[in-house]
């Protein structure tokens, strides 16, 4: 092999970089669970919890257009006609009520910041 | 070109429906694995290979004056003599695409007012350095972005790279522009090879494969982003489980989630042996990593076998006594050699 030196500190830095979602992931902590807590006793939410899960950043999107610029304030639900208020603070805060035991749980691990807080205020139920 | 978008399309199929079947830990667990270890290995075999390779000939592509008298300004990075200038043109060429820079185009100019006739004129052609270079960064910082699904907690500058990557605040999720700008970069890449009639002419299958695949790749990762989601805390609980070696249920992820694995893990399969090597490549170009300094230093070719001289005392001493008998000029005598 010529020039052997600078070809094994070259492999060496290609295994150290492209191996490395597999040895960072040591550093911190393992992930095996959000850690989402539901609220309690509350039984129904405006969608299914698939939907809501996957797809809750667009509905608060159009929530917001609808609001704001279309001042419609009425949702109705996909899953069951439900009508519902279209609000961030008095229908989805109502009942999520405890920022860091829900938003934050899985906002924070996957480095999530939308700019919800910039308007409205962070709930602070609960310890925050 | 379309043999190539079939065969894109089909690996999606495939994972698609491999997916939904039920093949989840195929797909999700088996591939990834064995992807990762043929991309690394292979690539160190490509490496090692290359390296074992002897380089003939002291072959540096000269972009400018060499070194020479001292009045004579040399082009230090276009032609360097030294292994510092090499460094520093080796900077230049892969955080700067510098050789793509010099990028031409020949048009033929039928009546031309100079020459009152046809007329080849070379004009500078930067789209290509322009889309790669998009292309390459753009990829650099989806690279850094997707550490967030590997690290827990995700550290500060992963975040500081999203802020600015999203600084648009366009739409929820945020709009990343490397994103965007990959897919346009990469639309341009084979828009230049279908338009192009002469490019056209010497594309071939392993010229448009990659940029499918590629193309594939982005496409899937914007749709899981923006259109058809899937729930992201649960992508990461999966892939963290992959990399601590403790794969945990892929169930209720996104179909979609597994065709952008698997075609990432096609890309990685197929990386090391296509073009897509030009990674460590360009650190192997004997045309670019040799200093311009064959006139002051020797270029001994590694592959010649050993020498045989015969020097001439050699030849005297073999065959003093018959030209002493000839009469020949000696350097020495034969009676002061028996001494």
């Amino acid at each position: 092999m010529y020039n052997a030196k600078a070809v094994i500190i070259g492999i060496v830095i290609f295994v150290a970089i492209f191996s490395s979602p597999f040895w960072t992931g040591w550093i911190g902590q393992d992930y095996t669970k959000t850690g989402v807590v539901l609220p309690a006793g509350e039984k129904e939410c405006i969608e299914d919890t698939e939907f809501m899960r996957a797809q809750h950043m667009r509905l608060l999107d159009e929530w917001r257009d609808q609001a704001l610029r279309e001042e419609n304030r009425v949702y109705e639900s996909a899953l069951n006609g439900k009508k519902w208020v279209i609000s961030l603070q008095n229908t989805c805060l109502k009942c999520h009520s405890n920022y860091s035991e829900f938003c934050e749980k899985c906002h924070v691990a996957n480095s999530v910041y939308p700019y919800c807080w910039t308007c409205h205020i962070i709930p602070t139920e609960g310890k925050r | 070109m379309f043999a190539s978008l079939v065969l894109v399309l089909l690996i999606a199929a495939i994972a698609w429906i491999g997916a939904s079947v039920g093949l989840a830990p195929l797909f999700g667990v088996v591939l990834p694995y064995a992807a990762v270890l043929v991309f690394i290995g292979g690539m160190i075999w490509r490496m090692t290979y290359w390296a074992k390779s002897p380089v003939p000939f002291c072959i540096p592509t000269t972009g400018g004056q060499e070194q020479s008298l001292d009045f004579i300004k040399q082009a230090k990075i276009d032609c360097p003599s030294t292994t510092w200038g090499v460094v520093k043109r080796m900077f230049t060429e892969v955080f700067l695409f510098r050789s793509l820079f010099r990028n031409t185009s020949a048009e033929i100019v039928e009546n031309d007012p100079v020459n009152k006739g046809p007329r080849l004129i070379y004009y500078s052609s930067l789209w290509l350095w322009a889309f790669a270079l998009i292309f390459h960064y753009s990829v650099l910082v989806i690279f850094i972005r997707h550490f967030r699904f590997f690290m827990e907690p995700v550290p500060a500058p992963i975040t500081w790279v999203e802020t600015i990557d999203g600084i648009m605040q366009v739409g929820s999720p945020r709009f990343y522009w490397t994103g965007g700008l990959a897919l346009v970069a990469l639309l341009f890449l084979l828009a230049r090879r279908v338009w192009n009639y002469r490019l056209r002419y010497i594309s071939l299958a392993n010229d448009y494969f990659p940029l499918w695949l590629l193309l594939g790749i982005v496409c899937s990762g914007l749709c899981l982003r923006y259109f058809d989601k899937t729930e992201i805390s649960q992508v990461k609980i999966y892939l963290m489980g992959l990399t601590h070696f403790a794969p945990v249920s892929a169930a209720g992820i996104n179909g979609l989630f597994f065709i952008h694995l698997t075609l990432v893990c096609v890309l990685l399969m197929y990386f090391p042996f296509s073009k897509l090597a030009h990674m460590p490549g360009v650190f192997f170009s004997p045309t670019r990593n040799m200093a311009n300094n064959s006139r002051r230093i020797r270029h001994i070719n590694p592959w010649n076998p050993p020498k045989q001289y015969f020097t001439y005392p050699e030849y005297e001493d073999a065959y003093r006594d018959a030209m002493a008998e000839a009469g020949l000029p000696l350097e020495k005598q034969p009676e002061k050699a028996a001494e």
